[in-house]
């Protein structure tokens, strides 16, 4: 890499540029997912990698939740109890991850320096939008590796601090960038969480309702799909939780979320179905 | 044809020197500055917009004297460094020291190598676990490096600046006092600066300093800390009604 010479130079210098990825494009591609040679592995049949599950997203009265199950799967195994598939990507939105897990992360560490880079350069925040748009671009130079089975599909929510509002986008593959006005989930166990939610959620939701709601629609989509990990209590592995408002980006800790999935969980006991009318999860 | 007159290197490197210190002593002064948790940054800034003190990295900070379009280009390249090599190894591999070598090396190269040096001086600050691992560097026109302790102060009236503040500072200052300490140097370096006339050539933050005598006034402070007490990104930028409270807090 050009900068062990130890001084500054060339791609270093260019003014104008404020995005992290058009500077490694610059200065050393190898560095971006979409630099690298894939050589001939085209030929060869998909490789059995660890591929990402269930995220729910969905909009309350004062922002947003996101939630991701722990669990990654390598075929029928289990290559994960706790990977950890919902992360901040700046003080304002957060972002869950399905499908390669190993491309997945990388895009998303990309994203991150993206996000924090601009709000260096330029001393100002991305609008939300603006973040939205960078993540459809990354994605879209994914292409490649996606059509040869190492697709990643993202689930992005932040607070948009310029409308007040928590707001929901998911992608496509090929980086389409669609926005979802109510909740919305992605991954093996998405449809039967996208039931749960379609179920529970209503508008103007209090943050701790979407919670459990959120928490609520993952032990749906374990129940069915068996790519999704439930809570686990006996390992104490929780799935993550995480809102975002207009004070910004916030994990739930596990002592929060235990006495809610406990909760949960002794109200499906002698109900396993979920049904609404015997006391369950409303 | 006539021959051109032989000029010896040292007097071209005197001459470069000579240059690059009148720009920078024309200059409104910064002071970077330890305190009990972390380091702060002041400086005499006119503009909200154009900024002197800088986040490069989780714990590192930047801040310069001299033409703007100078340090600025200094201070993107630096996160721009700061950030590839957190990329490509891990966040904890960012260090001060590699930034100011970097800057050290760019500075030199530019100093010897362009007709025109570069006008500027900056600090790169890295705030540690304790105040004995906070590092400070300052880094001149032709690429020196100083490792500092306690305090610096750079630009016109440095030399001011740095006599006020090694009567009044001590080490292990609380924030509002380590403010105030710099904020009343600085105002003593003013007081002992001749007037300067607003100057042609210089476009920038510092093209002039009418009022020099009088205190400045607390909207062209711009104050920032790297506050250790904080989580990964250490740096805050001081402003308004926050920046108010804290000034009064003293008096």
């Amino acid at each position: 890499m050009s900068h062990n010479e130890g001084r500054l130079s060339g791609a270093y210098m260019t003014p104008g540029v404020s995005s992290f990825t058009d500077f490694l494009r610059l200065h050393d591609p190898s560095l971006l997912p979409s630099g690298r040679s894939m050589g001939n592995i085209a030929s060869t049949s998909p490789v059995e990698v660890p591929h990402g599950t269930t995220i729910v997203a969905l909009k309350c009265a004062d922002g947003i939740v996101m939630a991701g199950d722990r669990r990654a799967t390598m075929g029928n195994v289990i290559a994960s109890r706790d990977i950890e598939k919902v992360f901040a990507t700046d003080d304002y939105s957060c972002i869950g991850i399905a499908g390669t897990a190993g491309v997945a992360l990388e895009i998303v560490r990309l994203f991150q320096v993206e996000l924090e880079h601009y709000e260096k350069i330029e001393g100002v925040l991305l609008s939300l939008d603006g973040k939205a748009n960078r993540l459809a671009s990354m994605l879209r130079s994914n292409l490649g590796m996606a059509m040869q089975g190492l697709a990643v599909v993202p689930l992005f929510a932040g607070f948009d601090l310029s409308e007040q509002t928590g707001r929901i986008f998911s992608y496509d593959v090929t980086g389409g960038r669609y926005e979802e006005h109510d909740h919305h989930s992605i991954g093996s166990g998405s449809m039967f969480a996208r039931g749960a939610l379609k179920k529970l959620w209503s508008p103007g939701m209090a943050q701790a309702d979407a919670t459990r709601i959120a928490v609520a629609a993952l032990y749906d989509a374990a129940d069915d799909d068996s790519a999704t990990g439930g809570p686990d209590l006996t390992r104490g592995i929780f799935p993550i939780v995480t809102v975002v408002d207009r004070d910004g980006y916030r994990r739930l800790t596990d002592e929060e979320l235990e006495p809610i999935i406990r909760e949960l969980i002794v109200s499906r006991t002698g109900d396993s179905g979920g049904s609404r009318g015997a006391g369950g999860d409303r | 044809m006539s021959m051109p007159f032989y000029v010896s290197p040292e007097q071209i490197i005197k001459d470069k020197a000579d240059y690059a210190r009148k720009g920078i002593a024309r200059g409104r002064s910064v002071v970077v500055i330890q305190y009990a948790n972390g380091i702060a940054f002041v400086a005499e800034n006119p503009s909200r917009a154009l900024h002197k003190i800088s986040e490069i990295y989780d714990r590192i900070a930047f801040a310069a004297v001299g033409k703007y379009n100078e340090f600025e280009s200094l201070r993107v390249a630096g996160v721009r460094l700061a950030d590839t090599r957190g990329y490509s190894y891990d966040r904890k591999d960012v260090t001060g020291r590699g930034l100011a070598n970097a800057y050290a090396q760019t500075l030199g190269t530019i100093f010897t190598e362009n007709p025109k040096p570069f006008e500027v001086e900056i600090v790169v600050a890295e705030v540690g676990e304790s105040a004995a691992e906070d590092q400070m560097y300052r880094l001149t026109f032709d690429g020196s490096v100083a490792d500092e302790h306690g305090f610096v102060a750079m630009g016109g009236s440095a030399e001011a600046i740095t006599a006020a503040l090694s009567q009044t500072y001590t080490s292990g200052l609380a924030f509002p006092e380590a403010l105030q300490v710099a904020v009343a140097a600085m105002n003593a370096g003013r007081s002992s600066a001749d007037p300067r006339p607003a100057d042609g050539d210089s476009s920038d933050l510092d093209a002039a300093m009418p009022d020099a005598g009088s205190p400045i006034p607390a909207g062209q402070l711009e104050v920032a800390v790297l506050d250790r007490t904080r989580n990964r990104r250490l740096f805050q930028r001081i402003t308004g009604d926050r920046l108010d409270e804290v000034l009064n807090s003293l008096k």
